[in-house]
């Protein structure tokens, strides 16, 4: 596909990803009882998300998504988590290249090497940097705000480990795997 | 279409409707970034009594945003409740003086004037800004929310998908409803009555035939626009864009202001909190 189709379809694939994750976030959370913790699904759709259609569209995909459910729901959105969800959708897709979804192979040893990596990213995300921009910007007590972080983690490396791989996995099947085509003799 | 969200554009004629969106946008962003930033009370008081203003001027009926106001004062109370629970001598660490009204400073569980101010700032920073983002979403018709984006600066594709977003909402919501109907009648149970695992495995069953369906639609749409050319060009024009009128440069002067005493206040009071208690 040309340069110009793919840069269409990043901003189609950014707009209705956008409209899915926001649908998601807003009809299908599970609460856990830790105030703005939720098991959420819209988190398990963005790696599949990612590996299609690249950092660009899952980043802006997930921050107009998140800002859009927070506006609708809290009335303005909580900025600094915002932001931390789109730089995970972006770096989910970084992995793009690695996971090679279209060739249809997805390997366990790919999978497992997946779930390394978003473990460590939502940590950086959620542990690190989240946390820190409330202190620094909404100057929230330090304890309040880490275990929300924490449980955030928790929550958001599940939901992407279990609904995550099972979308990457039905997704791979359904591409035709390379070199699947033989040469009658 | 904006029917399907709880809060949607309503159309009246008032101040608010016919200011351009791009004059709306500015100015909701700029208060919400000043209103983060800023510790000081007066400050935040005087915005949020302003927003109320603007918002009762814009004749918005209550009724269009109760179920909003309820989740946004349920999400506060539990949010101070939390800042105060893990660390009730906050206040007296931020503003470096005590005045009891209970306990004394040793114990953990303390409360002083010092974190009642804190609270009361904490607790206008969640708010203030609800008066002004209703407004937005009430008086900006959605796709000229599109236009004004590209306006103040955003590339137009990032606008454009925006714009897609906003339309495709409704679209998938509806995708979500029919889906969520017929897997319920081939007994998926997703109702709080179910256990976590029953409802996990139900939420499953809805989302993957809804993403699946979405991603088909990603690819009609995208051919759709390229056969259309769509990014041949470097601007694009709107349909929905709207000219700056005089009432436009007024509120651009009045925004203005805010944020410039915003800023003074910084150098008044040495740092971002308001101090009443040297």
């Amino acid at each position: 596909m040309s340069n110009k189709n793919r840069s269409v379809q990043t901003v189609v694939a950014t707009g209705i990803g956008a409209a899915i994750i926001f649908v998601l976030m807003k009809f299908i959370a599970i609460p856990t009882g830790i105030s703005n913790t939720q098991v959420n699904v819209a988190e398990g759709f963005l790696p599949l998300l990612a590996a299609i259609y690249g950092p660009v569209a899952a980043g802006l995909a997930m921050f107009i998504g998140h800002a859009l459910n927070d506006f609708v729901t809290y009335g303005s959105p909580w900025w600094t988590w915002v932001i931390v969800d789109g730089l995970v959708g972006v770096a989910f897709g970084l992995f793009k290249r690695q996971l090679d979804i279209q060739s249809g192979k997805i390997s366990v040893s790919k999978l497992v090497l997946f779930n390394v990596y978003q473990v460590v990213v939502n940590f950086v995300g959620w542990v690190l940097l989240a946390p820190t921009g409330d202190i620094l910007i909404y100057h929230e007590p330090a304890g309040k705000v880490y275990v929300q972080g924490l449980a955030t983690w928790l929550l958001n490396s599940i939901s992407v480990a279990v609904i995550g791989t099972v979308l990457l996995v039905l997704y791979a099947k359904t591409r035709t795997k390379r070199g699947s085509l033989k040469k009658e003799k | 279409m904006s029917k399907n969200l709880f809060v949607g554009y309503n159309e009246r004629d008032t101040f608010m409707h016919r200011l351009s969106g791009s004059t709306k946008l500015i100015g909701f962003v700029s208060l919400s970034i000043i209103g983060m930033v800023t510790f000081d009370t007066r400050f935040l008081l005087g915005i949020f009594l302003f927003s109320i203003i603007l918002f009762w001027k814009s004749q918005i009926k209550l009724s269009e945003i109760s179920f909003i106001l309820k989740v946004i004062i349920a999400f506060a109370a539990f949010n101070i409740f939390l800042v105060y629970v893990f660390s009730p001598g906050y206040g007296i660490s931020i503003y470096g003086s005590h005045h009891m009204i209970l306990g004394n400073p040793n114990q953990f569980f303390n409360l002083s004037w010092e974190e009642l101010l804190y609270l009361f700032n904490v607790l206008l920073k969640y708010t203030f800004a609800v008066p002004l983002a209703l407004i937005f979403l009430l008086t900006t018709e959605p796709s000229e929310f599109a236009a004004s984006l590209n306006k103040i600066g955003v590339s137009y594709r990032i606008s454009y998908s925006v714009e897609i977003t906003l339309r495709y909402i409704p679209d998938v919501q509806r995708d979500y409803r029919t889906i969520s109907l017929a897997q319920q009648a081939r007994g998926y149970e997703i109702s709080k009555k179910a256990n976590l695992i029953t409802r996990a495995k139900g939420a499953v069953q809805i989302i993957l035939p809804l993403i699946f369906t979405s991603l088909d639609r990603i690819e009609t749409v995208s051919q759709a626009m390229s056969l259309r050319r769509f990014g041949r060009h470097n601007k694009r024009t709107w349909y929905m864009a709207r000219r700056f009128k005089m009432a436009d440069y007024l509120a651009f002067f009045v925004i203005f202001l805010i944020v410039i005493v915003g800023v003074l206040l910084f150098k008044v009071n040495n740092g971002r909190f308001w101090n009443p208690f040297n």
